[in-house]
């Protein structure tokens, strides 16, 4: 959990006299910078202050009070508490705030969302595209005051559905009979629609060699239909032959609007939507969620219900992990093999989450102040079974396989290397961080739950390329199931919830950022709460997504045949990606 | 690379052999499982509860149709009504449309009518149409777990597959409470338990 | 299909030539070969997909079915399987693949979201099923559909197959033989082209009744 360094141990304010004050609305906390001083104020906390880790950035419509706010999280990768700052602009177009993409280049994507769902213009961003949605799609479609065709109500519960729920089809109240709303006096006939020549002019922006020879350089797209992109990814290649000068990343095709709906959602029900985020490992995303929402209300789970989450945390990472080395490995061109042992492996996890939660993949077990049920019988034998005999046997196979053969090794070593620095840069999370040499983890840097009792070590290698990304997974695996041998040894019995289970939870006002390390990096909830049923920000710090921003920089210079072996080395996950 | 080309290849083909040749000796074990024990590996439920354990090798394919993965209590696909069945088979539904499934269902996917008196207009607990959206519906069991009169629950049907889309009618979720006894049997003694305390202390009240 | 089925045309065998020949009717024997070999596409959309992966690998083992060519060109594969949740960004491709598919080609809805929007119906970017756009053989509700309820859509798919004639075969009446579907466009919203007169005379009176306060 975080707690961010209180106010006063760092006297901002004196450093810039006027231009930041502490933000004192109850229940908030950090600095409110003026727009002016925003680059400057930025610098000096990297570089004066050692909060090198620009985490999350987001922004925030407050509708009532007419204005707009971004929101910064910014760490330091040697550990400890974060730093949060706010810009505060007049809600008017155009909302205009700098760019903070100087000091932390991991802003990138992370500002382009914000231009996309909320209609803020980052002054000196290079490539202010949409993200999310397509270029000439009408509307930011996270402010307050945009609705879609399939609009009910501004909160959920939704009227129309008792006591007087006659059911109708969300498609029979709209007159086109689909989930589309068109701009007034639109006409289909006469538009001329083009939402791709902004990404290939950005693309072409690149440092073109002279040669003196007559070549002409080649577009390639990549999916979104492509058996190597996990989904439906999509990039954008500009090849000099087959070495890659230039890519760009494009996705949102599988954009599913979590935010506006959770903003909808009572806090409860965001629970079963944060499975559907990184659906490879939704215990990690309930426990996120969990966190967060228990540091506004500020209860904490009895001590059996926070084992029990470790334990279903860490089962999840190695789920994730034997299916991501799989797959790394499908895409290096060992086709079924290695998948088909490391799903072996989830399978049996699985079918603990299905016994523990009733869902293989949507466990939606997290509950505020708890879990929603204990461990059923002979599921801790079964955990016992898997952590103890099968797993530390079945990685040490797996490694056997895969970790000599001369293929794999001449295919990944040295290959889309990411330096420590740049993975600091790109706000890179999770492995990809600390493949690079980064020994940073939130469960070691900002412990949460109960992780600081348990005997851990931060996986860490030094090399940053796809090899040692495939490694260090390995690496996390038998670390994870080190942390389930203890847990599974100490846990204590007693209650499972702190709280009586109740649907609709009070939530006090106030805002809380809450992180957790996921499998795929640092995973985290920015929620406000005005103190009604439901969120009035909802912000996910999705990893697979801020990773994709060092993804770029990686590949240039490579054979356009790595890229696939690059992209599955970072492990993206598209419902997180494009949430 | 550093002492001899292709020994790591060869190190993980070792891998997959004996992966390959696990099958056939666990098949060999089997065989004497079966003549000493009769249980048998395949199309049985001790084959598939093995299949499914830390100790299953060598194949672990689960022959569905013939064979089918063992269902844990929790499992939930699908919310069904639960209706109690009278000494004369009539159906009473437990559900009073109070409408806290449909309040905390995430993605508003089910309607309720809740009946009303013809006479004096005031409503009863008696839901008159109940509906549920299964194309909506995300499985994620919160209407089981927050319904007090333990009235919704969650199948363990998953062969729903059709040619059309799916919404569901109080009828065709309306199901006896020994279906719901036979399929989760742990869960539903604890509740009946916990009602039968609550009528006894009501009970004793008056 | 057994072979004791497949066998069984409804025609009297004489006795003495009962397990020397087999007869059976050109649509059983068509029929038979291929629902044993559906190739689906090698496509995934959302959490839907790795169910999808997981029904393919070797816990269920679609092999069994003769469908474990997944194949990632829609030019080679006869069934679709929509796994996940379609998108307004994604369903012209998606729209693209299907036409790009030769016939015989089926489609199946996997899952909440490919059926009928999903939990995320109410989104901004969601299509509601994708049946909008492209007909669909068969549909599994389930949020995901375990690996075991995608098996059984499989089954019915197969049965379907069986049910059909050549005779009334779609792909071999005459007419054109493609069953083309325009692909909606991404403008300020999804046009559907097969609606554009309708969306303009919408977006017309809308601006009517903007003009009259
Ligand atoms: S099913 Fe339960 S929660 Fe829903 S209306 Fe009926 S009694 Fe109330
Ligand atoms: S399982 Fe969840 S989504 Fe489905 S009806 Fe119940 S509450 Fe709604
Ligand atoms: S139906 Fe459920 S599991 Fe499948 S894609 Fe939709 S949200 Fe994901």
């Amino acid at each position: 959990m975080t707690t961010p360094a209180p106010t006063q141990t760092l006297d901002l304010a004196a450093r810039f006299p006027g231009s930041v004050t502490p933000d004192e609305r109850e229940g908030y906390d950090g600095w409110i910078v003026a727009k002016e001083k925003l680059i400057s104020f930025a610098q000096v906390v990297r570089d004066e202050f050692g909060y090198d880790y620009l985490s999350s950035l987001t922004g925030v419509d407050y509708l009532p009070e007419g204005k707009m706010e971004v929101v910064y999280h910014v760490y330091k990768t040697t550990g400890g508490p974060g730093l949060i700052f706010k810009v505060q602009v007049p809600r008017q177009d155009p909302i205009e705030v700098p760019s903070l993409m100087p000091v932390y280049p991991g802003a990138d994507l992370q500002e382009r969302e914000a231009w996309d769902l909320l209609g803020i213009k980052f002054i000196g961003h290079p490539d202010l595209r949409r993200v999310l949605m397509w270029e000439g799609f009408e509307g930011h479609p996270l402010r307050k005051d945009w609705q879609e065709a399939f609009f009910e109500e501004e909160a959920k519960p939704f009227k129309s559905r008792w006591p007087d729920g006659q059911f109708t089809m969300a498609e029979d109240r709209t007159p086109l009979g689909d989930n589309v709303a068109f701009p007034a006096g639109f006409d289909p006939k006469k538009a001329r629609f083009d939402p791709e020549t902004a990404l290939y002019e950005s693309l072409r922006q690149y440092d073109k060699e002279e040669t003196g020879l007559e070549t002409d350089h080649m577009l390639v797209n990549m999916g979104p239909h492509h058996p190597s992109t996990h989904g439906v990814f999509r990039m954008a290649v500009i090849l000099d032959g087959e070495t890659i000068v230039s890519l760009k990343p494009v996705m949102g095709y599988l954009h599913r609007n979590h935010e506006k709906i959770g903003e909808r959602n009572t806090f409860l029900m965001n629970m079963p939507y944060t499975d559907r985020l990184d659906y490879l490992s939704s215990m990690s995303n309930n426990f996120g969620y969990a966190l967060t929402v228990e540091k506004l209300m500020g209860v904490k789970p009895p001590e059996r219900a926070e084992y029990i989450r470790v334990i279903m945390a860490e089962l999840t990472r190695i789920a994730n992990h034997v299916w991501a080395i799989g797959f790394l490995l499908n895409d290096l061109g060992a086709y079924f093999t290695p998948m088909l042992y490391g799903v072996e492996e989830r399978e049996l996890i699985l079918d603990i989450f299905e016994a523990v939660s009733g869902s293989r993949m949507m466990c939606n077990y997290f509950r505020f102040g708890g879990v929603a049920r204990d461990l059923p019988e002979g599921t801790l034998e079964k955990i016992h079974g898997i952590a103890f005999d099968r797993l530390p046997r079945k990685i040490d196979e797996l490694e056997r396989l895969l970790a000599e053969n001369e293929i794999v090794r001449t295919r990944s070593i040295g290959q889309g290397v990411l330096s420590a620095e740049d993975a600091i840069r790109y706000s890179a999370a999770g492995p990809l961080l600390r493949a690079s040499g980064i020994p940073y983890d939130v469960r070691r840097a900002e412990p949460y739950g109960i992780y600081d009792r348990f005997e851990f070590d931060v996986a860490v290698r030094y090399n940053g390329d796809i090899y040692d990304r495939m490694m260090i997974r390995f690496d996390e695996v038998r670390q994870s199931i080190r942390i389930i041998q203890q847990a599974v040894k100490d846990l204590p019995g007693g209650p499972i919830t702190a709280m009586k289970p109740v649907y609709q939870v009070r939530v006090p006002a106030g805002e809380a950022y809450g992180r957790v390390e996921g499998p795929k990096g640092e995973l985290g909830y920015y929620v406000i709460s005005t103190g009604k049923s439901t969120p009035w920000r909802y912000h996910i710090r999705a990893p697979s997504f801020i990773n994709l921003t060092a993804f770029g920089p990686m590949c240039t210079g490579l054979k356009i045949a790595d890229v696939v072996g690059v992209l599955g080395s970072i492990d993206i996950v598209l419902g997180e990606v494009d949430r | 690379m550093d002492d001899m080309y292709g020994k790591g290849i060869l190190k993980g083909l070792g891998v997959t052999l004996k992966h390959f040749w696990e099958t056939y000796l666990d098949d060999a074990v089997w065989l004497v499982r079966r003549v000493t024990k009769g249980e048998r590996r395949y199309l049985s439920l001790e084959g598939v509860a093995h299949r499914s354990s830390k100790d299953a090798r060598g194949i672990f394919t689960v022959q569905y149709p013939e064979e089918k993965l063992l269902i844990p209590e929790e499992f939930r696909y699908i919310p069904f009504l639960v209706y109690d069945e009278g000494p004369n088979g009539e159906k009473t539904m437990r559900c009073t449309s109070c409408g806290i499934c449909s309040r905390v269902c995430p993605p508003q996917c089910i309607w309720i009518v809740r009946s009303a008196d013809p006479a004096t207009g005031r409503p009863i607990p008696d839901p008159f149409e109940f509906q549920i959206d299964a194309d909506v519906c995300m499985n994620c069991g919160l209407c089981a777990e927050y319904c007090p009169f333990d009235a919704i629950k969650m199948d363990h049907d998953y062969e729903m597959a059709s040619t059309s889309r799916t919404v569901f009618n109080k009828e065709q979720l309306a199901k006896p409470a020994s279906y719901y006894e036979a399929i989760r049997p742990i869960n539903a003694a604890q509740e009946n338990a916990a009602r039968a305390a609550k009528e006894a202390a009501r009970a004793a009240a008056e | 299909m057994d072979s004791k089925e497949l066998n069984s045309p409804g025609y009297d065998v004489p006795p003495e030539l009962q397990g020397q020949v087999a007869i059976t009717t050109l649509d059983r024997i068509y029929n038979w070969g291929r629902a044993a070999s559906v190739w689906p596409m090698m496509f995934g959309l959302a959490c839907c997909a790795i169910e999808m992966i997981c029904t393919a690998a070797s816990r269920f083992d679609t092999a069994r079915f003769g469908m474990e060519i997944m194949r990632p060109s829609p030019r080679q594969s006869d069934l679709m399987i929509v796994s996940g949740t379609v998108t307004k960004k994604m369903i012209p491709i998606i729209v693209r693949l299907y036409n790009q598919m030769p016939e015989p080609k089926y489609v199946l809805a996997m899952g909440a979201c490919a059926s009928g929007g999903g939990p995320f119906k109410e989104g901004y970017n969601v299509v509601p099923g994708v049946d909008r756009f492209i007909p669909v053989d068969v549909y599994i509700p389930g949020c995901p559909p375990t690996p075991q309820a995608l098996l059984n859509g499989l089954i019915k798919l197969q049965e379907k197959i069986k049910g059909q004639s050549i005779k009334g075969a779609r792909w071999y009446t005459k007419g054109p033989d493609e069953v083309e579907i325009p692909i909606p466009i991404l403008g300020p919203d999804l046009i559907d082209p097969r609606k554009i007169d309708q969306i303009k005379q919408i977006s017309k009176t809308a601006k009517k009744a903007e003009a009259q306060p």
